[in-house]
C-alpha cells in the first residue's frame, strides 16, 4: 500500500526518467549486477563464515548436551540397577549360607546323636557277649562239678554198698558210661 | 486529475543515490542497492544478535534464528540428500536474501529488488550455473546423462533428450520470471487498488464510502502479499534444492 499520493512534482519528475518500463530498462542492468554481486557476495560470506556455524553450533551443542544428558541418565538407572540386583544377590547369598549352616548343623547333630547311639549299642552288645561267655563258662564249670560230685557220690555209694574202695578212674568211666 | 497522481509503475523507478560511471558502464549506487544493501545488514544482524545468547533453551528470536536454519537445512536435505548440505550456505543466503528482500518491499515507500527481472535472473543464473559448473567438476561427461533419462526406448531418445535439454534451459528462466513476475503483480495491484481509494475518496462522499470495497481488497492483498512474498521465496529455494539434487545425483 505504498505511496498512495504523488505530488505533481512527482509525476514530472517521473517524467525526467527513461521511459522505458522500469524492471526491462537495460541502462540500470549494469549497477544493478554489480551491487546484487557485491551485496549477495558479502551476504553470502557473512552466512558461510559467521552466521550459519554460530547458529549451527547451538544446534549441536543442544544435540550433544540432550544426547549426553540421556546418556547420563541412561548409566544412573543401569547403575541403579546393577546396585538393585547386587542387593538381590546379597539377600540370596545369605539365605543360602544361613541355610546352609542350618543344615549342616542339623546333620552335625544327627550324626553325632547316630555315632554316640551307635556306641551305646555296641557297648551293651558287648557286655552281653561278655555276659553270655562268662554264663556258659560258669555253667560248664557248674557241669564238670556235678561229674566230680556223681563221681565222689559214687564212690561214696559203691564203696559203702560193697564195702571196699574201687578205683577212682574206674568209677569216673562208668559214670560217665551212664551220662 | 487524481488519477494522473498514482502511477502504479513509480515504484520500481531506479533513482541514483551516488551516479558512479566506469568506463561507459553506469554503475551508480542507486535506492535498489541501498535496499539490497539493507537487507545484508538486517538480515546478518539479526540472526547474530538473535543468537548472542547461544542459550541451550532459545529465547524467541533465538528461535527464530534456529526455525529459519532448520527449516532451510530439513528442505535442502529432503530435496537433494546429505551430500546436498554442502550448499547449505548458499541456498540458505538465496532463501533469507529473497525473503527478506520481499518482506522489506511490503513496507510503505522502500524499494522490493526482487521486483526486477535482472535481480532474480542473476540469482536463478548462479543457480544453475552453480548446477552445471559442479555436476560437470563432480561426474564430468556422465553428468549430461541427466538429458538421456533411463528406460525410455531408443527411437524416442532423440525426441526425450531434446526436451529435457529445453526444459533445462528454460530453469533460469522459469525460475526468475515467477519470483519477478510475483513481486511485481502483487506490488501493482496493491498501487492499483490503493489508487482506487484516493480517486474515489476524492469524488465526494459518495466516493468515500464506495472506496471502503478497494480499501477492504487492498487489505486483503497485502495479507495476500505477504504469503506471496514468504512463498516465492520459499519456492525459489525448493526449486534450487531440487536443481542442485540433479547436480550431485546426475542419473534419473
Amino acid at each position: 500500500m505504498a505511496e498512495q499520493v504523488h505530488t505533481t512534482a512527482e509525476v514530472q519528475h517521473e517524467g525526467a526518467h527513461s521511459g522505458a518500463f522500469p524492471p526491462f530498462d537495460s541502462s540500470t542492468f549494469a549497477s544493478q549486477i554489480l551491487w546484487l554481486a557485491i551485496t549477495f557476495g558479502l551476504f553470502y560470506v557473512l552466512m558461510a563464515k559467521v552466521a550459519l556455524p554460530r547458529i549451527g553450533g547451538i544446534l549441536e551443542a543442544r544435540h550433544e548436551k540432550i544426547a549426553r544428558d540421556l546418556e547420563e541418565a541412561n548409566r544412573l538407572k543401569a547403575d541403579s540397577e546393577a546396585a538393585g540386583a547386587a542387593y538381590e544377590a546379597a539377600l540370596a547369598e545369605a539365605r543360602k549360607k544361613a541355610n546352609d549352616i542350618a543344615s549342616g548343623t542339623r546333620s552335625a547333630l544327627a550324626a553325632s546323636i547316630d555315632a554316640k547311639r551307635h556306641d551305646a549299642e555296641q557297648g551293651l552288645s558287648t557286655k552281653i557277649a561278655e555276659a553270655e561267655t562268662r554264663i556258659a563258662e560258669i555253667k560248664s564249670k557248674a557241669l564238670a562239678e556235678v561229674d566230680g560230685i556223681a563221681v565222689d557220690t559214687a564212690e561214696t555209694l559203691v564203696s559203702s554198698l560193697i564195702g571196699e574202695g574201687v578205683g577212682r578212674d574206674e568209677v569216673a568211666a562208668a559214670v560217665q558210661a551212664a551220662k | 486529475m487524481a488519477a494522473d497522481k498514482v502511477d502504479p509503475i513509480h515504484q520500481f523507478h531506479i533513482t541514483k543515490i551516488l551516479p558512479i560511471q566506469v568506463g561507459h558502464w553506469d554503475v551508480s549506487f542507486t535506492n535498489s542497492s541501498l535496499f539490497m544493501a539493507v537487507v545484508v545488514i538486517l538480515t546478518t544482524a539479526f540472526l547474530v544478535m538473535a543468537t548472542s545468547g547461544r542459550s541451550v533453551v532459545p529465547g524467541r528470536w533465538q528461535l527464530v534464528a534456529e526455525m529459519s536454519y532448520s527449516f532451510v537445512a530439513n528442505t535442502l536435505r529432503d530435496a537433494a540428500g546429505k551430500s546436498g548440505m554442502k550448499f547449505f550456505p548458499l541456498v540458505f543466503s538465496l532463501f533469507m536474501f529473497v525473503l527478506v528482500a520481499n518482506l522489506l518491499g511490503m513496507i510503505p515507500y522502500f524499494f522490493t529488488i526482487t521486483s526486477h527481472i535482472i535481480v532474480t535472473f542473476c540469482l536463478a543464473m548462479l543457480v544453475i550455473l552453480t548446477v552445471v559448473i559442479y555436476g560437470i567438476w563432480k561426474h564430468g561427461f556422465h553428468f549430461f546423462g541427466l538429458f538421456v533419462p533411463s528406460g525410455v526406448p531408443a527411437a524416442l531418445i532423440p525426441l526425450v533428450t531434446m526436451i529435457e535439454v529445453i526444459s533445462f534451459l528454460s530453469r533460469p528462466i522459469s525460475l526468475s520470471v515467477r519470483l519477478f513476475a510475483n513481486m511485481l503483480a502483487g506490488h501493482i495491484t496493491l498501487k492499483v487498488f490503493a489508487g482506487f481509494i484516493v480517486t474515489l475518496s476524492a469524488a465526494g462522499a459518495v466516493g468515500m464510502a464506495g472506496s471502503i470495497l478497494p480499501l477492504a481488497m487492498a487489505v486483503a492483498l497485502t495479507a495476500l502479499e505477504f504469503l506471496v512474498a514468504f512463498l516465492q521465496a520459499y519456492v525459489f529455494t525448493v526449486l534450487t534444492c531440487m536443481y542442485l539434487n540433479d547436480a550431485i545425483h546426475p542419473g534419473h
